[in-house]
């Protein structure tokens, strides 16, 4: 039989040949049912092994977090039952529940609501962050293809790079006369130097193989980049464009400190001044929580477009 | 008889960072019309490098290099190029990674349908039609190679370049495969340079095997005709003292008289 499979995979005009005999296929049939059938009575029990093994799977995945937030929630009792002025989680958490209970109220500009700041902070981070990929990324794959411009820019980029996010305020504040356009500048200057830098390196780690074949068919420039360089790019591409709203998000609550206006960074402040250190608190929280969401929301946007 | 592809006194040195690294010297090469050339030798002897420059790939320090009559002045569609690792893009189905080379060649003269049809015809040429919808990842080694082998012959070259086209394959697939190759380069009658370091395949699919001396500054060795009958059989030729006889001479040349010091 063994040998007759072989001769099938060989040469595919012989499977009538193999076919015919039916004493062969009988032969066959009856060994393999058997433990066929031993297996689906194995499988009985199997739902109540699975559904045990699904609970521990669970408790592995969900009880070390846990673990984790608690002893967290837990050295912040002990710190602030030290301290005398930094409020327990308990008054944090009544103070978030009276907060978010109104989220959308608005008292004149310098008083509004939790989501309004968030929602400002985010249409910021939103231009910037924008405005950077829509010029970062098209550059990137301009510096990654030509070895010239690589070397042109490259001075340029290694310079400007190390530079603290908000020593550009400055020069935002003097080109554009207002606090906003020069946050958002800010958040342009910092977000955009990973997208230049991701889509460059990747684009120069486009296997040599696949140019090979760009330069066998001698296709032309824009074939090279739909078909091979763009979804070639796309990981390392996704990787800045999550570093750069990282990067983003961190800057925003620092601009918004200096510049003022409605917004998440200008509310810490505020409840600084005012002294209501649960507010800072629950600001810190959630910063931390949409920095995670605005990650986890770019991680599932790459997985969905990633070719693998 | 009518030379084909022709190198005249070829030299190749590469600049790398220890220095300057010569890796063929005088490679002087005939291929007819038709003819089935296979290039053997130890590796690093340079085989791949005479390939990549009939390919255009790369460009030779000193020499020479035609193709059909007009010097090869850097890679393009009528030499079509098997790679080793297939370098199939993975994020395209194996039709599209057809179709690509397809379009490139033929867009200017035909429809998209017609195209369409030619791609699906290479397609069934190389026995893959039920996974033309499938990506490179989805399929098998031998599978992908055959699509490689198929995105080349879809361009209609004027020479085929096969770079140890089944070196990753497991021997049943190689021997399907290299059946395969010797019906479809019969029906194409298409002009076919190979490397290899599988002696049995070298005799088995060649008209001539260039054997290559060990780098550095590699050259050609010695050249033998295979004067076998075509079609040929695989299992009839085993027994063949004649085709024995061939394979023993490739061995003795690469074994006996430039063995690679280890």
């Amino acid at each position: 039989m063994t040998q007759a499979l072989i001769k099938l995979s060989v040469v595919p005009d012989a499977a009538n040949e193999v076919a015919t005999p039916p004493v062969a296929s009988v032969s066959v049939l009856t060994p393999a049912a058997a433990p066929v059938t031993v297996s689906t009575v194995a499988a009985a029990p199997k739902p109540g092994i699975q559904w045990s093994q699904l609970a521990r799977q669970f408790a592995g995945w969900f009880l070390p977090p846990m673990f984790g937030l608690m002893l967290f929630g837990a050295l912040w009792a002990l710190v602030s039952q030290q301290s005398d002025g930094l409020p327990g989680p308990i008054s944090t958490w009544h103070s978030a529940v009276a907060l978010f209970s109104d989220p959308f109220y608005n008292n004149g500009p310098n008083d509004q609501g939790i989501g309004w700041n968030i929602l400002s902070s985010l249409q910021r981070v939103g231009l910037g962050f924008g405005m950077a990929a829509l010029i970062g990324i098209p550059l990137g794959f301009i510096i990654g293809r030509f070895q010239f411009m690589s070397r042109m820019v490259a001075p340029v980029i290694s310079l400007l790079r190390p530079v603290s996010p908000l020593a550009w305020l400055p020069i935002g504040l003097l080109v554009f006369k207002a606090a906003d356009p020069a946050a958002i500048w800010v958040i342009f200057i910092s977000a955009i130097w990973p997208m230049i830098i991701n889509t460059a390196v990747g684009v120069s780690k486009v296997p040599q193989d696949y140019m090979n074949v760009a330069r066998v068919l001698k296709l032309s420039e824009w074939k090279i980049f739909t078909r091979i360089l763009f979804p070639s790019v796309l990981p390392y591409m996704m990787t800045g464009v999550r570093l750069s709203i990282g990067v983003a998000w961190l800057v925003i609550v620092a601009a918004e400190m200096l510049t003022g206006g409605v917004g998440i960074g200008f509310w810490v402040w505020d409840e600084w001044n005012n002294l209501n250190v649960e507010h800072i608190i629950i600001a810190i929280f959630v910063v931390g929580i949409v920095g995670l969401l605005l990650e986890q929301g770019l991680l599932l946007i790459a997985r969905r477009f990633s070719y693998e | 008889m009518h030379k084909y592809v022709e190198l005249e006194n070829v030299n190749m040195v590469f600049h790398t960072k220890q220095g300057r690294f010569e890796a063929l010297r005088n490679i002087n090469l005939q291929v007819k019309q038709g003819e089935f050339v296979s290039i053997i030798g130890h590796s690093g002897c340079g085989k791949s490098t005479v390939l990549n420059l009939i390919a255009g790939l790369l460009e030779p320090t000193d020499g020479l290099l035609f193709c059909a009559g007009r010097e090869i002045a850097g890679p393009g569609p009528e030499r079509a190029v098997v790679f080793q690792n297939h370098s199939l893009l993975p994020w395209l189905s194996c039709f599209d990674n057809v179709y690509l080379a397809v379009e490139r060649v033929f867009s200017a003269s035909e429809s998209k349908a017609q195209m369409r049809a030619r791609t699906s015809a290479v397609l069934e040429l190389v026995g893959l039609s039920h996974a033309a919808e499938k990506r490179p990842g989805e399929i098998s080694g031998g599978m992908k190679q055959r699509v490689g082998i198929a995105r080349a012959l879809a361009m209609e070259p004027k020479v085929l370049l096969l770079d140890e086209p089944f070196g990753a394959l497991d021997a049943l697939t190689r021997a399907h495969l290299q059946d395969e190759l010797m019906g479809i380069m019969a029906k194409s009658g298409c002009t076919a340079v190979m490397v290899t370091h599988d002696v049995d395949e070298a005799v088995l699919l060649s008209d001539r095997i260039v054997m290559m001396t060990n780098g550095p500054a590699a050259t050609i060795g010695e050249i033998l005709e295979v004067d076998l009958q075509r079609p040929r059989q695989r299992l009839a030729l085993a027994e063949d003292p004649h085709y024995n006889h061939l394979r023993s001479e490739v061995l003795k040349f690469l074994h006996e008289r430039h063995a690679k010091a280890a």
